[in-house]
């Protein structure tokens, strides 16, 4: 379970954002997580936490916004949703995909502040 | 209470990200092979790396830095194939950083390594997250743990270069499908190069050696012409 690392990862970057930008009151942080990020989402929620206690963000709510893998499909040219994670082909044609389009995602989207 | 919107759009791992990308530039301004090597807890990543140590030590230059939360017993196995091995204890950390790779090369001339192996913790999920520098990535599946580990655990799949299979001598023993294996590593990879090897017998460890001398060929030409 890396998950506490990023939550503290995650502490010190949004702690030098605010810093750069004069100091924000967070109230939430918005993350983008990829299914095929290797990071769970409930570990997550709880390491966050935990990581937060005793920080600056103490209490600022975390809301994670899921992103499905896409891959894409070189015999169709287009992107598509693959059955499951571990099947990493065409739902159309069957074609394996080599390229993953979205699914790998720890990304701080936004942070919401008070005004 | 009136919130606003304010937009990060940053990549949490950034920081490991960037220095990932500074180690490689190193390494192959260095011409430096670097491979990283991760697996579940006892699947032996260090018999392999033992064996593969071994026999590039016949004509090359290898190092090795060896990750684990305790003990020096895997660095001591190493050792005796190469006194140039160290061991990263992570004390409870589940996974190499970039950080602990930098930090462990400090007193390494690189350019007096041809190959440098980089063993990750056991672990086959908190290591994907994080890249380490290295050139390739191999991930290990031994036949004893069961043809499904790849779909089990298709992020490592994913972000690894290449597959071994691991104590193929125990194959028959333990029943194992190895062409059911090498379709659900096809599954969650496809295209994945793959090698069944045994480091007791030295079966298949010849292909192995073949393709790391090839990449570090490819790794000296890209030094050169830099």
């Amino acid at each position: 379970m890396h998950e506490l690392s990023i939550a503290i990862s995650m502490i010190d970057q949004i702690t030098e954002e605010s810093a750069n930008r004069g100091g924000l009151d967070v109230e939430a942080v918005h993350l983008r997580l990829g299914v095929f990020s290797g990071v769970d989402k409930d570990a997550l929620l709880f390491s966050w936490e935990l990581a937060c206690e005793g920080s600056c963000l103490e209490g600022t709510r975390l809301v994670i916004e899921t992103i499905p893998l896409v891959i894409y499909c070189a015999a169709c040219q287009k992107d598509r949703v693959p059955p499951s994670v571990y099947q990493l082909s065409c739902p159309e044609c069957g074609t394996p995909g080599q390229k993953i389009i979205t699914g790998r995602e720890i990304e701080v989207a936004s942070l919401e502040v008070v005004a | 209470m009136i919130t606003r919107m304010v937009e990060v759009r940053a990549k949490v791992l950034k920081q490991n990200d960037l220095l990932a990308r500074t180690l490689r530039e190193r390494f192959r301004q260095e011409g430096t092979c670097v491979v990283g090597l991760v697996s579940s807890p006892g699947s032996g990543k260090t018999a392999f790396l033992e064996k593969v140590l071994a026999g590039l030590a016949r004509d090359s230059r290898v190092a090795a830095l060896v990750g684990d939360l305790a003990t020096e017993n895997d660095a001591e196995r190493l050792r005796r194939a190469t006194p140039n091995v160290k061991q990263i204890t992570t004390g409870t950390v589940c996974h190499l950083d970039a950080q602990m790779v930098e930090k462990s090369l400090e007193s390494w001339r690189l350019d007096r390594i041809d190959f440098l192996f980089i063993e990750n913790v056991g672990n086959l999920v908190c290591p994907s997250s994080y890249d380490l520098g290295e050139e390739l990535r191999f991930v290990l599946l031994s036949a004893t743990e069961g043809e499904d580990k790849p779909l089990k655990y298709p992020t490592i799949f994913n972000t690894s270069d290449v597959a071994i299979i691991t104590k193929m001598d125990l194959a028959d023993a333990a029943e194992f499908d190895v062409q059911a294996a090498r379709r659900n590593i096809e599954s969650v990879r496809p295209g994945m190069q793959i090698f069944e090897v045994s480091a007791k017998t030295g079966n298949g460890m010849q292909a192995v050696f073949d393709l790391l001398h090839a990449q570090l060929a490819s790794a000296r030409r890209v030094a050169v012409t830099r």
